[in-house]
């Protein structure tokens, strides 16, 4: 209310000559981080940013990167940037970088020798292109965990599982004491991430490198597929009464033990601790589904659209080593649940479920994440697939791998 | 085709035309009123559970049935939704994007009434040729869905440099506001007598001149109904509202969609109602007040073809 | 209508005022309606994908679009949800005018009653309508609770029914304005018609339906076109109240150009989904605004 129509003219007053207020620089920052324990993360980074002496203007959008991407790029495009802006790095914002909408950042990395401290190596690639570095990696999510209730196997009267086998074997104790196997929620990201993870535990590393690396159709059509098809029917079989849309509802419904299980990224661990549960004690978590103990590195990081305000372009580079900053790393992955990506900070604060990651990437045991092998238009038509195949108990699991390959075959 | 000719000033009488009223209690008036309460019923009952969960507690909720009043009336909800529902790190509810919405929807308004009044007037009036034709594109233009336009707008709005500005989000909602609206006016302007026109005329006056001084003066109801019609569209607007905007202007549908879908923990139900009912509450107000005004415009507006 | 314009030979210079005031008209019609399609349907023959590029790739778009089930499905959905929504709009809006308009007392209020969730926004109706449909608490679980254990009323989470769900949420949000524009159209016929036919010892839903009706079509017109456009555009309500689920079975165009534009960031896919709606609402509308809007001109 206070800045409002006075900002707005400011602000095209801007684009004709540049001001230069010599106060503090207000940056605004977008990103679709609002569920609780996002939302209490990024509260960190506008700490961090506030202490440098600029000021960081949330621009939070709900409902996911759905919603919040298209208003994003609309913006750069239309000429009007914000300071800066979360994507998924990886192929999200290759084309707004070769446009030349996005702030090359390779002088402030070789200051500060991101090559050095960012591990793994794969995240800073991919948010390269022709030898230059355009975004900040900020965290590092893995998809492959399997979060368990231990309230509701206690109160079904089974073990809590130790992997995905015994997982599905207690499938019908659960139903019985009138609780959902599995939450899969109705967004179709969702349901198109499972079947991910049950692909690298199932068939493993090297079929999913091949599928969604070489993008190859025949391995896509092959057994080894034919038995992830297999495990998801298992899975929407088990899913087939989880009436929630949103992911943290589908944890809540785990946390709540009205659901014993929920295969999501790290990010769900945020929400137990928000809601106050310890690993170990309240919760189980098994990444890889306990299977294989392999996890992807995809994650978030901040693209800088090209400004021609330099106070601003000053406030962008304070802001990237800011994110950057090993204290803030902490902070905010400590409550995002995500792994920080340097390697050489101090986690003692982690609880469990993180440490497990944090020796699992130790042993280098890591894929690329989705985003960073597909493009979004292939992403779209998997999820497009896998909402139907979970939601709909008469599409074969035969049928669903026929027309897995075919999107695989004309995968880029 | 036998004109069923309306007169505007017949229509500010509205009387109802149909058969005469017959005995109190007859079987046909228990029938009559029998159903339009069972029809109202289910028209208020969406309304009623809205209001009646806003005022319950969240563990009331989770343990009681929808249609139940509250045993507790809480105002907590409507405190929250208004000024502390957080949407990342910005926790002051809708209470931010009320006067943005306000300062949106006043100028879009006027201007998108102003600009299509006027063309409906030039199309009823002073038709000249090719006239139609750019009315018929309009038309059509009524069934493109927004979402299509959106990057072609973009660029527009780029080119003309009002991308990102209060303005060039005025400029689209009078856009497409104009379809409709055109129509609407088109028609009313339309079953004005032809007599008025004449006279004026002859009197030597000119476009603007009868626009204003004899147009304008008897076309209240239609106004009305524009009026109605656009409050409503654009203070629900939450697609062109979210795109052509910065955060800092954002209207309040964009705040209820991200209070209602940032979901912390629980879903609180009863927050998300009362900032539904509170998004909702300036067009409610609007219909409620204008409601039969609306009925006679739409009358004069719509009858004609 | 008027007659005195059109006869007289038509100059440039003619009717100035009337053009010049009518340039944001011809602006809008031009530059966005016809300007913004056509650059839509040139786009949809390229591969776009995050912005707009000149790539092109024949009707690459197209084969995809139509080997696509999503798009299968949202077409199905938009014909099963125009057809139904059409006809009980105005077969509901046309019966509650009709019983409006019987001299009843507190008419006002039933109308405001009917009218109302008009002024709310599909946003809003799509959450209300989710949440009343949603199995755990809403009618279902109502209606258990009073002792029918049995009763099943579940449309949301049915991939069958679930567009009547969103049927009946559309239905609420829009029969009052069909209800007024009705009621509009009504109060236009004159009641010398009522009399003659009552002298004549017509049954009144004869009157209705051969006399009254054929006499609103004009109403009908207008009513037509707002529940048409209404229908094409439907994209809000889908996504407020189902996102289009469970699975892909509520999904409608308007909701697949989205997606593929935005979410998946091909625009070419986007532009060739929404080329072939613009092309059917032209096939439709054209030559019906043509004959409706364009004939007076020349009679």
């Amino acid at each position: 209310m206070r800045f409002g129509f006075s900002r707005a003219v400011l602000a095209a007053s801007v684009a004709f000559c540049v001001t230069a207020p010599a106060s503090a620089t207000d940056l605004e920052v977008t990103h679709w981080w609002t569920s609780g324990g996002e939302a209490a993360a990024v509260g960190e980074f506008a700490k961090a940013f506030d202490a440098t002496g600029n000021k960081w203007v949330d621009g939070a959008i709900a409902g996911s990167g759905g919603t919040a991407r298209p208003i994003m790029i609309s913006r750069i495009t239309g000429g009007d940037p914000m300071g800066a802006t979360q994507f998924n790095h990886g192929r999200q914002a290759e084309e707004l970088v070769e446009a030349g909408l996005m702030r090359d950042l390779t002088d402030l990395a070789t200051k500060e020798g991101w090559k050095d401290i960012i591990k793994p190596a794969s995240l800073l690639d991919s948010c390269t292109l022709d030898g230059k570095i355009y975004c900040v990696p900020v965290n590092i999510h893995s998809w492959q965990w399997l979060w368990l209730s231990n309230a509701a196997f206690e109160k079904a009267g089974v073990a809590v599982p130790k992997n995905w086998d015994e997982f599905v074997a207690a499938g019908p104790a659960l139903e019985k004491a009138g609780i959902v196997p599995l939450a899969v929620g109705g967004q179709p990201w969702q349901s198109a991430g499972a079947f991910d993870v049950l692909m690298v535990a199932i068939a493993g590393k090297d079929v999913f490198m091949k599928v969604f690396g070489d993008k190859d159709e025949t391995v896509a059509a092959g057994p080894e597929i034919a038995k992830v098809f297999k495990a998801a029917d298992d899975a929407r079989k088990m899913s087939k009464n989880t009436n929630v849309q949103d992911w943290n509802q589908a944890t809540n419904l785990v946390i709540t033990g009205k659901a014993a299980g929920q295969i999501m990224g790290d990010w769900a661990q945020g929400e137990f601790q928000v809601a106050g549960q310890v690993a170990g004690k309240d919760y189980t978590c098994l990444p890889g589904l306990g299977v294989n103990e392999i996890i992807s590195t995809g994650g978030d990081a901040f693209y800088f659209p090209l400004l021609k305000d330099e106070e601003k372009a000053k406030a962008q580079e304070a802001l990237a080593s800011t994110l950057l900053d090993p204290k803030t790393q902490v902070a905010f992955n400590l409550k995002k649940g995500s792994l920080p990506v340097r390697g050489d900070v101090d986690l003692n604060a982690a609880n469990d479920c993180m440490k497990k990651g944090l020796d699992i990437l130790a042993k280098g045991n890591v894929i690329p994440g989705t985003d960073q092998l597909m493009s979004q238009d292939t992403q779209k038509q998997k999820e497009d697939l896998f909402s139907e195949f979970f939601s709909n108990q008469g599409l074969t699991p035969e049928d669903a791998q026929k027309r897995f390959a075919e999107i695989i075959a004309s995968a880029d | 085709m036998a004109d069923t000719t309306l007169d505007p000033s017949a229509i500010a009488a509205s009387e109802p035309y149909g058969p005469r009223p017959r005995a109190v209690f007859s079987p046909r008036n228990i029938f009559l009123y029998g159903t339009l309460i069972v029809v109202a019923v289910y028209y208020l009952l969406p309304l009623y559970v809205m209001v009646v969960t806003s005022l319950k507690g969240m563990p009331e909720i989770r343990l009681g049935n929808i249609f139940s009043p509250p045993m507790e009336i809480t105002f907590e909800p409507w405190v929250k939704a208004w000024a502390t529902a957080c949407t990342g790190l910005n926790c002051d509810g809708l209470s931010r994007g009320f006067w943005n919405s306000v300062r949106i929807t006043v100028p879009s308004v006027i201007l998108s009434i102003a600009i299509a009044s006027v063309n409906g007037y030039a199309l009823a009036n002073w038709r000249f040729k090719g006239a139609d034709i750019f009315f018929t594109i309009l038309i059509v233009g009524a069934f493109i869905p927004y979402q299509v336009m959106i990057y072609p707008i973009v660029i527009m709005l780029r080119e003309i440099g009002l991308y990102g500005n209060l303005w060039g989000l005025v400029i689209v909602h009078s856009i497409f506001g104009m379809p409709i609206l055109t129509l609407l006016f088109r028609n009313y302007f339309t079953s004005v007598p032809e007599e008025l026109f004449k006279a004026a005329r002859v009197d030597g006056a000119g476009f603007w001149a009868i626009y204003l001084k004899i147009m304008l003066p008897m076309s209240l109801p239609i106004f009305v109904v524009a009026i109605i019609l656009q409050v409503t569209g654009i203070w629900n607007d939450f697609l062109f509202g979210v795109v052509y905007t910065r955060p800092d202007t954002y209207p309040m549908t964009v705040q209820l969609n991200n209070i209602v879908n940032s979901v912390q923990g629980v879903k609180e139900y009863n927050v998300n109602m009362a900032a539904t009912i509170l998004t909702g509450l300036v067009p409610l107000i609007v219909y409620f007040v204008s409601g039969k005004l609306f009925v006679r415009g739409i009358a004069a507006g719509a009858v004609k073809g | 209508m008027s007659e005195t314009d059109t006869k007289r030979p038509s100059q440039l210079f003619r009717n100035l005022s009337a053009k010049i005031a009518s340039v944001p008209m011809i602006l809008t019609a031009v530059f966005v309606f016809v300007g913004g399609t056509a650059w839509t349907i040139f786009y949809s023959f390229t591969n776009s994908k995050l912005l707009p590029r000149l790539n092109f790739v024949g009707i690459d778009q197209y084969e995809r679009l139509w080997a696509a089930p999503r798009w299968q499905v949202a077409i199905e959905n938009l014909a099963i949800y125009g057809v139904f929504s059409l006809v009980f709009s105005l077969v509901i809006g046309f019966l509650l005018a009709a019983m409006l308009d019987q001299k009843i007392r507190f008419e006002d209020t039933f109308r405001t009653i009917f009218l109302y969730p008009f002024a709310l926004s599909f946003i809003v109706t799509g959450l209300v309508w989710q949440w009343l449909l949603n199995p755990d608490f809403g009618v279902q679980a109502v209606v258990r609770s009073l002792g029918w254990t049995g009763f099943d009323f579940n449309p949301l989470y049915n991939a069958q029914i679930v567009i009547y769900g969103i049927l009946i949420a559309a239905l609420w949000q829009g029969t009052g304005l069909i209800m007024c524009l009705m009621l509009a159209g009504l109060r236009g016929i004159d009641e010398d018609i009522w009399k003659a036919a009552r002298v004549d010892g017509i049954p009144t839903w004869k009157t209705y339906l051969f006399i009254i009706i054929p006499m609103m079509r004009p109403v009908f017109i207008t009513t037509l076109v707002i529940i048409a456009a209404g229908i094409v555009k439907v994209y809000d309500l889908v996504v407020a109240q189902t996102s289009g689920g469970p699975g892909i079975a509520s999904e409608v165009p308007a909701k697949y150009v989205y997606d593929y534009m935005f979410h998946a960031q091909n625009l070419g896919q986007g532009f060739a989904a929404s080329t072939m709606m613009l092309v059917t609402v032209i096939i439709v509308v054209v030559p019906w605004a043509y004959l409706e809007f364009g004939r007076r001109q020349r009679g």
